[in-house]
């Protein structure tokens, strides 16, 4: 078993065609957040992304390794590494929800019984135990999601792979999966991958985001140190010319740019509080009218990287 | 700590050996067929004609019902008596898959559920495989392993002699039911990839066998040559057990030709297998 300094996924020149269409152009990169939020306008090669790590679709060249294990010699066992909640509607009819997930966690290699009472403890923990005995085709939208994920997560998998998972669902069903996902990920024993076209969700559940564009990978980002880093990211707004305040601020060591006659975009160094802004302000015989913390939201990088378009890992 | 109070966990346990998973499928799929009543009592009807024929080999060898009869003058139990059981089971057995193997493939394809199977440690030969044996054990209970106890049934009382001297009755008992068994299994299954409807599957099941049959018949008579009954999966059949019983070949077809068009026909469905199961269906351009 790969030790925890493996990466989850390791991206290596990895291409994907359909035909003569190229859907995955030469993804290269290392991902090892315990959550990474796959975004992406529609198109872009999220879900084909998902598939090939899955082995639904061979890779015309290149490759990708999962946990260290190459996805062309080593599948099966890939494969016995994930639990996967499809973005369409996936079941069987007929089925109650504990037949379904038992019998799915009885193709991943759990024994009966094992199977059967880990069915009933994964129908339980997403919500849906009281309805577990309830056909599948009798289920709402929301409660067919959550039957999905309990499927996903029966067997106990390493790497979870959810592909739209909001997708359909009322805002207090979303509300509800959008806790299921942070929970899991919260108890540390497995590694997600949220492929969405949503960016609310991925900036709730992720912690680590992949953008793709047509195929590309556009941005790669740690979330986490993003919103670290927006805590000293200042925009202020003064009543006169704020060139000399702005040239006293930088005395200090901050990066001062000035974005209007009146607006200044600053990131404070370390020891720099904004008590201190406003002594330099008086000093200068200016007045502060606004002060924000600049953050930038995942929808800033995702517009951002929509522009640019063109990096990688 | 009961199981509603718990979270989630990673699963620390055994699994099971690789081999054995593709009977997860056949499991699950006996669950479902039965609850079927309807399903229950057919499997028992086909049954009746086992009865019949362990009567028909017990009667010569009582010496009461011999001379009330006269049995032995009327039925001999040999190759032919055999060739006749596994007719008669064959039949059932066509008509069991008909029954059964529309809903195979079709049930997880209508709602996309084929993803959920390949995303697991378990492939596409396995899934074929899980679902053939649903067909293959059944069809087996009313064929072969009958006509062997039977086979066997005869043996005990003829003696050894008889035993040693029919040997070729069992393997073609077992051999014969195989090949109807394989290639039923895959004309259903390869029905049930391609008709998401259970009742139009079943009734192109039906078709592929007889409309072929009817077709052949007529293109014999049209152009006065016995090929036509090469597109007919039963003559094929019968011609290969006859062979296989050692019986008069009156089909009018080689055994070769024979064996042929169904390795062609089993060759095809695999194929059509082969396109249809996947965890999802790309557009090529």
């Amino acid at each position: 078993m790969a030790n925890d300094a493996t990466p989850v996924i390791e991206l290596q020149g990895l291409e994907v065609r359909f035909g003569r269409r190229t859907i995955l152009d030469n993804l290269q990169g290392s991902l090892s957040g315990r959550a990474i939020g796959l975004l992406g306008p529609n198109g872009a090669g999220k879900s084909t992304l998902i598939n090939t790590l899955m082995g639904f679709y061979p890779p015309f060249r290149g490759t990708a390794r999962i946990f260290g294990r190459d996805i062309r010699t080593d599948l099966r066992r890939v494969r016995g590494l994930i639990g996967y909640m499809p973005e369409n509607e996936s079941f069987i009819a007929g089925m109650s929800a504990v037949v379904f997930v038992r019998y799915m966690a009885e193709l991943s290699g759990l024994p009966p019984a094992a199977a059967l009472e880990r069915a009933h403890e994964a129908l339980f923990y997403v919500g849906l135990g009281e309805a577990r005995y309830r056909k599948l085709e009798e289920h709402s939208l929301g409660m067919k999601q959550l039957a999905k994920l309990a499927q996903a997560i029966a067997h106990g998998p390493k790497l979870l792979f959810l592909d739209e998972p909001t997708n359909g669902l009322d805002p207090p069903a979303r509300q509800r999966m959008i806790r299921l996902i942070r929970d899991i990920r919260e108890r540390g024993d497995l590694h997600l991958i949220l492929c969405s076209h949503l960016l609310r969700d991925v900036e709730e559940c992720c912690e680590e985001v992949l953008i793709l564009k047509q195929g590309r990978i556009v941005h790669y980002s740690n979330l986490e140190a993003e919103r670290r880093s927006n805590r000293k990211f200042l925009e202020l707004e003064t009543d006169t010319d704020g060139a000399p305040f702005a040239q006293a601020v930088q005395k200090l060591g901050c990066e001062c740019a000035l974005a209007g006659e009146r607006r200044i975009k600053m990131v404070l160094t370390d020891g720099v509080a904004i008590r201190d802004l406003y002594r330099l302000a008086a000093e200068n015989a200016t007045r502060i009218r606004k002060l924000n913390y600049k953050r930038d939201s995942l929808e800033d990088i995702f517009l951002k990287a929509m522009e640019n378009g063109n990096g990688s890992l | 700590m009961a199981v509603y109070k718990r979270g989630y966990e990673g699963y620390q346990g055994q699994l099971t050996p690789e081999w054995s998973r593709f009977l997860v499928i056949a499991r699950q799929a006996y669950r479902r067929v039965f609850d079927s009543k309807r399903m229950i009592a057919f499997l028992a009807l086909s049954f009746v004609p086992v009865l019949v024929y362990a009567i028909l080999i017990y009667l010569p060898h009582n010496a009461g019902a011999l001379q009330i009869f006269n049995i032995r003058k009327l039925l001999s139990i040999d190759a032919g008596f055999f060739y006749h059981f596994i007719n008669t089971q064959g039949f059932l057995a066509f008509v069991l898959t008909a029954f059964l193997g529309p809903g195979l493939i079709s049930a997880d394809l209508a709602n996309n559920a084929l993803p959920l199977y390949f995303c697991r440690p378990f492939s596409r030969t396995e899934y074929v495989l899980g679902k053939m044996s649903v067909l293959a054990i059944l069809l087996s209970a009313i064929t072969w392993i009958p006509g062997l106890l039977l086979f066997a049934f005869q043996s005990y009382l003829e003696g050894w002699t008889w035993f040693v001297q029919n040997m070729y009755i069992g393997s073609a008992i077992f051999v014969g039911s195989w090949i109807w068994i394989a290639v039923l299994s895959l004309l259903a299954l390869a029905m049930s990839a391609w008709v998401k409807w259970k009742l139009a599957a079943g009734a192109l099941i039906m078709a592929s066998v007889f409309v072929t049959a009817g077709f052949g018949e007529a293109m014999s008579n049209m152009l006065h040559t016995d090929s036509g009954g090469l597109i007919n999966i039963l003559k094929d059949t019968d011609a290969v057990w006859f062979s296989l019983f050692r019986l008069d070949n009156s089909t009018g077809l080689s055994v070769e030709s024979a064996v042929g068009m169904l390795v062609a026909v089993s060759g095809l469905c695999l194929y059509l297998l082969s396109r249809k199961i996947r965890a999802y269906e790309v557009e090529r351009s």
